[in-house]
């Protein structure tokens, strides 16, 4: 491996390990577009560091230089969208973007005016915009590796104030915790860490660097410490995916397949992680549609033998559908899972399928009942409620409300009441 | 036309143009949405281009302000999953789409005739050099493209006025009254998105942002009205492209980005000076609030029990020379009055602090 892609490569992990961690907070507190006005208002400081700079005599490109300036602008960025929010009806959607905005536009202005100077050494300062990873240095690794270590100290040694502001600022304040200040200190660490990002990803596309890896580690877990350990993870893993990917072929620009890599990590995890995956809901979702239409087809073969008497008949599928009108997937759904078998051209109920088909006209009719004694609700109001709850209610649920009730043999509308499959 | 007139033009029919759905992102709290179509639009535009060859062709325009509205698109379905809050949805969605755009640029830009910087910042400059030939005459294409943008917003702005007010401010009534809000929502948006488009070769992607948005806020810290508004942030931004302009010959700087930070100095300049939202007219009136209530508090004190002036400060329980410079004015006012050795509050005081009291 050359020493270039190893310096990208480093420098593009510290950079993803830090930013994922630290959005994780601004993600929780719903300031995730706080990032990218940080990231805009610290173009301005980095131009006026290094006018600063030249004009003073010093190397108007050293990273802590200009990392300085752009700490400072992107501070004062800060302290304004706050002002406006504060004392004006603007809301912080309009202020973020008034703010983000004017400084790159500020930030453009003096960028033409360092060019204009003609310095040989302002090259390169117009890669902040977009940037360009690798022409990274081994210093500016170092400087990238110094800030990263401050800021997940300071989350590491300030982790809990941190967790309680985020979940309920009221009651750290309660319990005496000076949230204004912790306020203060996490706005400062995002600042760090975005001015972190300058460099190898640009301003524009810096507010992906702090969302996407923490929007993915949500996903995976509901707890505070493994979800910024997580995003710290993807964090990183984008990094390197990008200095990798990058550096396979010529112009593949590093900061954008980063920001790419990180948004695949987060398309992934919203659809396949355990407990919140899409996958899974939608597998969920069409597994319970499939179970209420074949049990509102068992239950309308009961309906049918209640008028006939016969459970266990063959009945010609027209006849079955014309009840509600089931559709034919649903008999297909229930023969595959062996509640009712072809007998002939007809269709005929299993011995499981009447115990099922039981199950759910009693847990239908006793959840009416319930209805009907308990909350007194007018028998034309029963049905439709219970027609969904006949598919969720489980067996001790029922037999609760059963003896509750007082098993009662028949429901509100005179039906009876089934106890198990007819002998 | 002078080519500076021309540029000037320019950047007020973008400001205009932009304006007008800028008031509504504003009102309605969705600022950042019109900064996500200004930057997702990027792809659009570079792919429209890898296909037609050019920048200037309507298919440009429509196919860039499509992916606009599937940025929109992309970022409600990523909200209504409920696994990503809307602000995240956002700051996702729309860096995703720009890095695309930057990866395709960078990959095509060598050998195709696409110049990464031009359609990142624009370059207003260019606005005279770029020319088309219209009924016999020869006009500045991005003049003329922002002039017919700028006219079909207002006219957007216009027949929809009824709509969108009511939209805007309350929703509700509006659902109940017929007017699909997700419908208005789009055609709001697809407004934005063919205004970034329109922008694009004269500001770029980012600097738009500040054409939509600033100018939008500033009016709405001068008006409560909706009409004056629109007209208000119009005159804001036409009035920053001149003085940006100006600012950018002066200081031998980016144009657009000096329109931009002439619309920061005007907006501080009536966030601070504003009559009712102003901060510095809030700290007068604050003060003049506190003063006549101090005013009140002394006369309504000597009304229950007239008091000698030097032990009105202990009754009260105020310092000394505050206590001695009020009664110095409720004396010239004429709304206290000493009698026999006592200060008193005469008519004048009492109707002044029911009128306070009121």
């Amino acid at each position: 491996m050359s020493e270039t892609l190893l310096t990208v490569l480093a420098g593009a992990m510290v950079l993803g390990l830090s930013a994922g961690a630290l959005g994780c907070f601004a993600v929780l507190r719903r300031h995730s577009l706080l990032g990218d006005a940080l990231a805009h208002a610290a173009l301005p400081g980095v131009c006026l560091a290094f006018l600063l700079g030249s004009w003073a005599g010093f190397d108007p490109k050293h990273p802590l230089l200009l990392a300085g300036g752009a700490l400072c602008t992107a501070w004062i960025g800060t302290l304004l969208i706050l002002g406006i929010t504060r004392t004006t009806r603007l809301k912080q959607d309009a202020a973020i973007g008034i703010v983000l905005s004017v400084f790159f536009g500020a930030g453009m202005v003096l960028l033409t005016i360092v060019q204009g100077m003609g310095n040989a050494q302002q090259a390169g300062l117009d890669k902040f915009l977009f940037g360009q990873a690798a022409a990274l240095t081994r210093n500016d690794v170092i400087v990238m590796s110094a800030f990263a270590a401050v800021v997940l100290g300071a989350l590491l040694v300030f982790y809990r104030p941190f967790k309680l502001l985020v979940f309920d600022a009221e009651h750290a304040a309660s319990l005496g915790i000076r949230v204004k200040r912790y306020e203060v200190l996490l706005v400062t660490l995002m600042v760090v860490a975005v001015v972190l990002g300058l460099r190898t990803v640009g301003v524009v596309l810096m507010a992906a660097m702090l969302v996407t890896p923490a929007a993915a580690a949500r996903q995976w877990t509901d707890r505070l410490g493994l979800m910024i350990a997580l995003a710290g993870g993807f964090g990183m893993a984008a990094g390197a995916a990008g200095a990798w990917i990058s550096a396979l072929e010529a112009r593949i620009p590093t900061g954008p397949i980063i920001v790419l890599s990180a948004t695949a990590l987060l398309l992934i995890s919203l659809l396949v992680s355990p407990r919140r995956g899409l996958l899974w809901a939608w597998v969920r979702r069409r597994r319970n549609r499939r179970r209420v239409r074949v049990e509102n087809l068992l239950k309308d073969f009961w309906r049918l033998a209640e008028r006939d008497n016969g459970y266990g008949r063959p009945r010609a599928l027209s006849d079955v559908m014309a009840v509600r009108g089931a559709v034919s997937r649903a008999v297909d759904d229930a023969e595959s899972t062996g509640f009712i078998r072809k007998a002939g051209t007809q269709l005929q109920l299993t011995d499981k399928g009447l115990m099922r088909a039981a199950r759910v006209v009693r847990n239908h009719r006793i959840w009416e009942a319930y209805l009907s004694n308990r909350l007194d609700l007018a028998d034309d109001h029963l049905h439709r409620d219970a027609e969904d709850m006949e598919h969720v209610l489980d067996d001790e649920v029922i037999e609760q409300i059963d003896a509750a009730l007082g098993h009662p043999a028949k429901d509100p509308h005179g039906r009876p009441i089934p106890r198990g499959a007819p002998a | 036309m002078s080519d500076d007139l021309i540029v000037i033009l320019t950047g007020a029919a973008c400001a205009i143009a932009c304006a007008i759905p800028g008031c509504f992102l504003v009102l309605r709290g969705i600022s950042l949405i019109g900064d996500a179509i200004s930057h997702a639009v990027l792809p659009g535009i570079v792919i429209a281009f890898l296909i037609t060859n050019s920048l200037s062709a309507w298919p440009v325009v429509i196919g860039a302000s499509a992916v606009g509205l599937l940025t929109v698109f992309l970022i409600e379905t990523l909200t209504r999953t409920r696994r990503v809050k809307e602000d995240a949805s956002i700051a996702v969605v729309f860096p995703a789409l720009f890095a695309l755009g930057v990866l395709l640029l960078v990959q095509y830009a060598d050998y195709r005739d696409l110049d990464p910087d031009c359609v990142l910042h624009g370059e207003i400059l260019h606005a005279p050099l770029m020319t088309i030939e219209l009924f016999g005459a020869t006009l500045s294409r991005p003049l003329f493209v922002l002039t017919i943008a700028a006219a079909v917003n207002l006219v957007f702005a216009l027949v929809f006025f009824k709509e969108l007010k009511l939209s805007t401010f309350d929703a509700g009534l509006a659902a109940a009254s017929g007017f699909s809000p997700i419908l208005l929502h789009y055609l709001l948006t697809g407004v934005v998105s063919l205004t970034t488009v329109a922008s694009f070769e004269s500001v770029g992607a980012i600097l738009v942002v500040a054409f939509l948005i600033v100018p939008a806020a500033t009016a709405y810290l001068l008006t409560d009205r909706l009409g004056p508004m629109l007209v208000l942030a119009m005159a804001v931004g036409s009035t920053a492209a001149y003085l940006g302009f100006e600012l950018a010959v002066a200081l031998d700087a980016s144009v657009a980005g000096s329109m931009t930070v002439a619309m920061g100095g005007l907006f501080l300049l009536v966030w601070l000076a504003a009559p009712r939202e102003g901060v510095l007219g809030r700290f007068l009136r604050n003060r003049r609030r506190k003063e006549r209530f101090a005013l009140a508090l002394v006369i309504e004190h000597l009304v229950r029990e007239p008091t000698a002036a030097p032990d009105l400060a202990p009754a009260l329980r105020w310092p000394e020379q505050r206590i001695t410079e009020l009664v110095a004015t409720l004396t010239t006012r004429g709304h206290i009055a000493e009698n026999a050795g006592v200060l008193v509050a005469t008519k004048a005081g009492s109707e002044f602090v029911s009128d306070v009291v009121d």
